[in-house]
């Protein structure tokens, strides 16, 4: 058994020391030693400057497309393999039609029971004399749905992509006025006598749409070209009295919900085998086909004002 | 080669008109020109599902005098679906433009390639 | 009828290759435009007339409308910046 040391003895001998610099509470050569003394690194600003013009102008010839070699051969390899590619994917879409049964013909995969049913039971079933707008506002009606909640949200990502804040818009509107046509007196006569015309001939496709060709989609799209004709020959000041960010706010909203009850009304009852009270008419007459021609009316309002908006947003950056 | 490359002339231009949009999707420089590209090779999809629905002799499906039977009119599915199509690739086509706009105030050109070689010079 | 079909669709395949080698922007645009008026025409071929009243106002209407409005406004970003390094390979 070892005695135990007092603590004076103890502090004197190699061990204490020894463990004190393991445990890193004092260097021991720290005070013993004469150092060097140290000053703090300066950065000379002219190097640091020359250094930071080095390293752009090395950048500027690596990333120079002219000089890079590697880049250039990428950029040969890449045009190479993209014409084989398309070479080749040629050949195989030509082989594959050439095996396909021939164009015209009845006996087609595409020509089945569906197609079959929907030309012989349409006129009875949705009372549209047009087979293909009773078949995409009655039968398919839920993806005519989507394709219009497409369209609004194209809308949305398009108005959050080029919205400006309030400096940017007011020189938007500047710069917008030294490019439109100001007071053409040619444009503005022409746009007199034509946007009437445009506009009259779009309803006529809306409200038509279940009798000949035509329909929503393309009766919106000729009324939104109108209301373009209109805004670039009399400007955002005319259009602006009728047509607000809050005015498609609310055509947006009342037709969309509008088409959603409708729909879920006719499912509800079709699903339950229940009697729907919306009467189908005599086919032939303008109103008549049920729902279709509210939908179909729907549609065009939500197609017009969203063609006025891209264009709107596309021009300034807002309504 | 199978028989009925002739006779299928229609899907063969929408071929052709597929692989010449591709090609400008991938080599054209230019961001305009690549939705220009892109919207060509929507149409082809369009022509090749219009020739999918066309029977030789018949009428489009709109009904003339009441007269419902199968024999009298073409198949109106890929009408509808080709209808949706155009309306989609339009909202697609703004959406791609304002893209570009944001681009082009960002970097001030509409070059693709000087676009990227911008952002590896940036360190991104 | 076939052949004017055919007419048609080698018009097509004009309009698609001259887009890809026209040098000028507005032009290419011009070109889409006259493509989706004969896409319309062909669409009167092949017996739907609802897709070729939607192409007609559509396809050859909105969207080259959307793409000179997306020219101009390029025109009017690069004319309200001066500090412009080069030029844009627009023209």
């Amino acid at each position: 058994m070892s005695k135990k040391r007092p603590a004076a003895e103890y502090q004197k001998t190699f061990a204490f020391h020894f463990f004190r610099w393991l445990s890193g509470v004092k260097d021991p050569y720290l005070d013993e030693v004469e150092m060097h003394p140290q000053k703090e690194f300066q950065m000379d600003p002219e190097a640091v400057l020359r250094h930071e013009k080095e390293h752009d102008a090395i950048l500027d010839k690596v990333y120079d497309p002219q000089r890079n070699m590697e880049m250039k051969l990428f950029r040969k390899l890449y045009h190479a393999t993209s014409i084989i590619f398309c070479l080749f994917l040629i050949a195989l879409l030509l082989v594959t039609i050439s095996w396909l049964p021939a164009t015209g013909t009845i006996d087609r995969p595409a020509n089945n029971e569906v197609a079959k049913r929907y030309i012989e039971k349409g006129l009875e079933e949705t009372g549209a004399v047009n087979i293909v707008a009773g078949m995409i506002l009655d039968y398919r009606a839920f993806d005519t749905l989507g394709e219009s909640h497409v369209l609004f949200t194209a809308t949305i990502t398009v108005l959050i992509l080029l919205r400006l804040n309030k400096t940017e818009k007011d020189e938007a509107e500047i710069s917008d006025r030294r490019f439109e046509p100001k007071n053409d007196a040619i444009l503005q006569l022409v746009a007199t006598f034509l946007v009437p015309i445009i506009i009259i001939f779009g309803i006529y496709i809306i409200l038509n749409g279940h009798l000949g060709p035509g329909g929503g989609f393309s009766g919106g799209a000729v009324i939104g070209a109108g209301l373009v004709l209109y805004l670039n020959a009399f400007g955002f000041k005319k259009t602006e009295r009728f047509f607000t960010e809050k005015t498609y706010k609310w055509v947006c909203f009342f037709s969309l919900s509008f088409y959603c009850l409708a729909k879920s009304y006719s499912f509800y009852t079709g699903a339950n085998q229940l009697h729907s009270v919306i009467p189908k008419g005599t086919p032939g007459a303008i109103l008549s086909s049920g729902l279709i021609l509210p939908l179909n009316i729907a549609v065009g309002l939500v197609v017009a004002c969203t063609i006025y908006a891209f264009y709107a947003m596309f021009r300034k950056g807002g309504f | 080669m199978g028989p009925n490359l002739l006779a299928n002339y229609g899907e063969a231009v929408s071929a052709i008109l597929f692989c010449i949009g591709f090609t400008n999707l991938l080599l054209q420089t230019n961001l305009i020109k690549k939705i220009i590209g892109l919207n060509i090779m929507d149409s082809a999809i369009y022509l090749f599902l219009a020739e999918k629905g066309y029977i030789a002799g018949r009428v489009a499906p709109i009904v003339v005098n009441g007269v419902t039977s199968t024999e009298a009119y073409i198949n109106p599915i890929p009408s509808g679906l080709v209808l949706t199509g155009i309306v989609v690739s339009v909202s697609v086509t703004a959406l791609m433009l304002s893209l570009t706009i944001r681009l082009y105030t960002r970097y001030h050109t509409l070059d693709l390639d000087e676009i990227s070689t911008q952002l590896k010079k940036e360190g991104r | 009828m076939t052949a004017f079909q055919i007419i048609l669709m080698g018009l097509l395949i004009i309009c698609a290759v001259s887009v890809s080698f026209s040098k000028n922007l507005l032009n290419a645009i011009l070109i889409y435009m006259s493509f989706s008026l004969v896409m319309s025409m062909l669409w009167i071929c092949l017996e739907s007339p609802d897709l070729a009243i939607t192409e007609a106002a559509v396809g050859a209407g909105i969207t080259s409308v959307l793409f000179f409005v997306t020219l101009k406004k390029i025109r009017a970003i690069e004319s309200t910046e001066p500090e412009k390094k080069e030029e844009p390979k627009d023209e």
